[in-house]
C-alpha cells in the first residue's frame, strides 16, 4: 500500500524539487500559509523557482524567506505590499511578476486542476489585464479569455487530515489551499493534526484524499498574524471590522 | 463643510439595504460597517473565504486563522460561513454579492475606475478589486475628491490604468454624491455635503455632471 504519510517536510519532499520549476503555494497573507514545507524548500535551496501564489509572505517569513535566498526567479500573484525586498528585487529587475486578479487567479487554478484549458470572465476587460488576451461578446457582454493554471508542485497547508489526505481546513485559512491540491501534478500537505482515518467526519471533508500524494503532521507552527487589529474589552457598541 | 472620513462612510451606508450581502474595500469603505443601521441585517462578505463578518476580537482573542481581506484579524458571528477563495469569487463574479463600496484613485464620468495602479511607483497589485467591479451588482466609490496638489480626481477620463471600465454606480467625495450609472447617462450631482455649493464642486471638477440638488 502506498504510504502518504512522511515523517518530515524533507521527506515530504524528497525527490519532488528541481530547478526552474513551479510550485503553488497556499495561503492568503501568512494565513493557512504550509510554513513548513515553505522553509524545507529554502533548505533543499532549488532555485528559478516560479511561484503561484496569492501573495509573497513578508520580510523574513512565509515565501519571503524563498525570495531572501533568491530562489525565485517568477511571482505569480494579485498583491505583493507586504514586502520590502520583493520591492527590491522587482525594481532591480532580479524578479519577474505577472499579476492576476485575485477571482481570476483563484478561478485559473481551480479550473487547471479540474481539466479546464480556459474559460471567460468579465474581470479585468477594458483593463491592462486584458492585453494580449482573446475577448469575446456573449449575450452582450464583453469577457476575456483566461488559461487554466497548473503546477509541478502544489504545496498545501490544512488544519486536519488523515493518512489517506481526506483534508480539513479552518476558518479562512482555508483561502487559495483547496483549489492548489487540485491542480499539482503532486500535492504536498501539511497539517496541525494528523487524525486516525475514520476521525473525520466524511460529510465535512473539503479536499478528498484523491488530490493529495504526500501529508505531514507539520513540526512547529508559527501562525503570525499580519495585521493585529482588536477593540476595547470596554466597548459596548456594534463595531464590525 | 465639506464632510470627514466617517461623515462619508455614514453616507455610504445609506446605500445599504435590509437583507444585502456586501463586499466593503479597504480605508473609508471599511468604517461603512459602523453605520450600518440598527435592525437592518447586512451580511459582509470577505473574499479571502468569508460570509458574516463579525466586530473585530478582543485583544487576547486574535485568531491567525481568522482575517478579513485586508488581512486584519476579526470575529465570525453565528451566521457565519467559510468556503475557498474560488466559492468567493464565484459569488462575486456569478452577481450574488449586492453592493461592493470601494475606494478610488479616479473616477471618469463614463463609469470608469482606475484604483490599483500608479505607473512608475511600486506596483502593489489589484488584488480582488477587478473582479469586484466586473461581478458586483452596484459599485459605489468612495474617494477624496482631489489629490493633495488639488487637481480633480473626477474626471473626463481616467489617466492610471482602469480597474474597470464603466462600473461605477455612484461616487462619494467629501463634497457631495454624484450619479454616474456606468456611464450611461449623463453624470448628476444628487447631494452636496453642509455648506458647499455647486459652483465650488464644479471649480474642483474635471467631470461634466448636471447638478440635481
Amino acid at each position: 500500500m502506498v504510504d502518504k504519510v512522511k515523517k518530515d517536510a524533507v521527506e515530504a519532499l524528497a525527490g519532488l524539487l528541481k530547478d526552474g520549476m513551479t510550485i503553488m503555494a497556499g495561503g492568503f497573507g501568512l494565513c493557512g500559509i504550509p510554513e513548513n514545507l515553505i522553509a524545507a524548500i529554502r533548505e533543499a535551496g532549488v532555485k528559478d523557482l516560479t511561484v503561484v501564489s496569492n501573495n509573497c509572505g513578508v520580510d523574513g517569513f512565509g515565501l519571503g524567506i524563498l525570495l531572501e535566498n533568491r530562489q525565485i526567479k517568477k511571482m505569480v500573484s494579485s498583491y505583493v505590499g507586504e514586502n520590502k525586498l520583493f520591492e527590491q528585487l522587482y525594481l532591480s529587475g532580479e524578479l519577474e511578476l505577472e499579476f492576476n486578479p485575485q477571482g481570476t487567479l483563484a478561478e485559473r487554478i481551480r479550473a487547471g486542476g479540474a481539466g479546464i484549458p480556459a474559460f471567460f470572465t468579465r474581470t479585468g476587460y477594458g483593463t491592462l489585464v486584458a492585453e494580449g488576451k482573446e475577448v469575446r461578446e456573449f449575450d452582450g457582454e464583453m469577457y476575456v479569455m483566461e488559461r487554466g493554471l497548473t503546477a509541478d508542485l502544489s504545496i498545501v497547508k490544512a488544519w486536519k487530515g488523515d493518512a489517506e489526505g481526506n483534508l480539513i481546513y479552518r476558518k479562512t485559512a482555508r483561502n487559495f489551499n483547496p483549489m492548489m491540491a487540485t491542480a499539482g501534478r503532486a500535492t504536498v500537505v501539511e497539517v496541525e493534526e494528523l487524525v486516525e482515518i475514520g476521525d473525520l467526519d466524511k460529510d465535512a471533508i473539503h479536499t478528498p484524499g484523491i488530490y493529495v500524494d504526500r501529508i505531514i503532521k507539520g513540526a512547529k507552527f508559527e501562525k503570525r498574524i499580519e495585521r493585529v487589529t482588536t477593540r476595547p474589552h470596554e466597548q459596548k457598541t456594534q463595531e464590525t471590522a | 463643510m465639506a464632510w470627514t472620513r466617517d461623515e462619508m462612510a455614514a453616507r455610504a451606508a445609506k446605500e445599504l439595504q435590509d437583507g444585502f450581502y456586501v463586499n466593503l474595500g479597504i480605508g473609508i469603505p471599511t468604517l461603512v460597517a459602523n453605520y450600518i443601521p440598527e435592525g437592518m441585517h447586512v451580511t459582509l462578505q470577505s473574499e479571502n473565504g468569508m460570509l458574516g463578518m463579525g466586530p473585530f476580537p478582543y485583544e487576547g482573542e486574535e485568531d491567525a486563522d481568522l482575517i478579513n481581506a485586508g488581512k486584519q484579524t476579526i470575529t465570525e458571528l453565528d451566521s457565519s460561513s467559510y468556503f475557498s477563495s474560488a466559492d468567493s469569487f464565484a459569488m462575486i463574479r456569478g452577481g450574488h454579492i449586492a453592493l461592493s463600496i470601494l475606494g478610488g484613485m479616479q473616477v471618469a464620468e463614463n463609469g470608469d475606475l482606475a484604483n490599483w495602479m500608479v505607473p512608475g511607483k511600486m506596483v502593489k497589485g489589484m488584488g480582488g478589486a477587478m473582479d469586484l467591479v466586473a461581478g458586483v451588482k452596484r459599485v459605489v466609490v468612495v474617494m477624496d475628491h482631489c489629490e493633495k496638489s488639488g487637481a480633480s480626481k473626477f474626471l473626463k477620463a481616467c489617466t492610471l490604468p482602469l480597474t474597470g471600465a464603466g462600473v461605477v454606480d455612484l461616487l462619494i467625495t467629501e463634497l457631495g454624491v454624484f450619479e454616474i450609472n456606468r456611464g450611461k447617462t449623463p453624470v448628476r450631482l444628487i447631494e452636496l455635503a453642509p455648506g458647499v455649493t455647486v459652483d465650488e464642486v464644479k471649480a474642483k471638477t474635471e467631470a461634466a455632471f448636471e447638478a440635481a440638488v
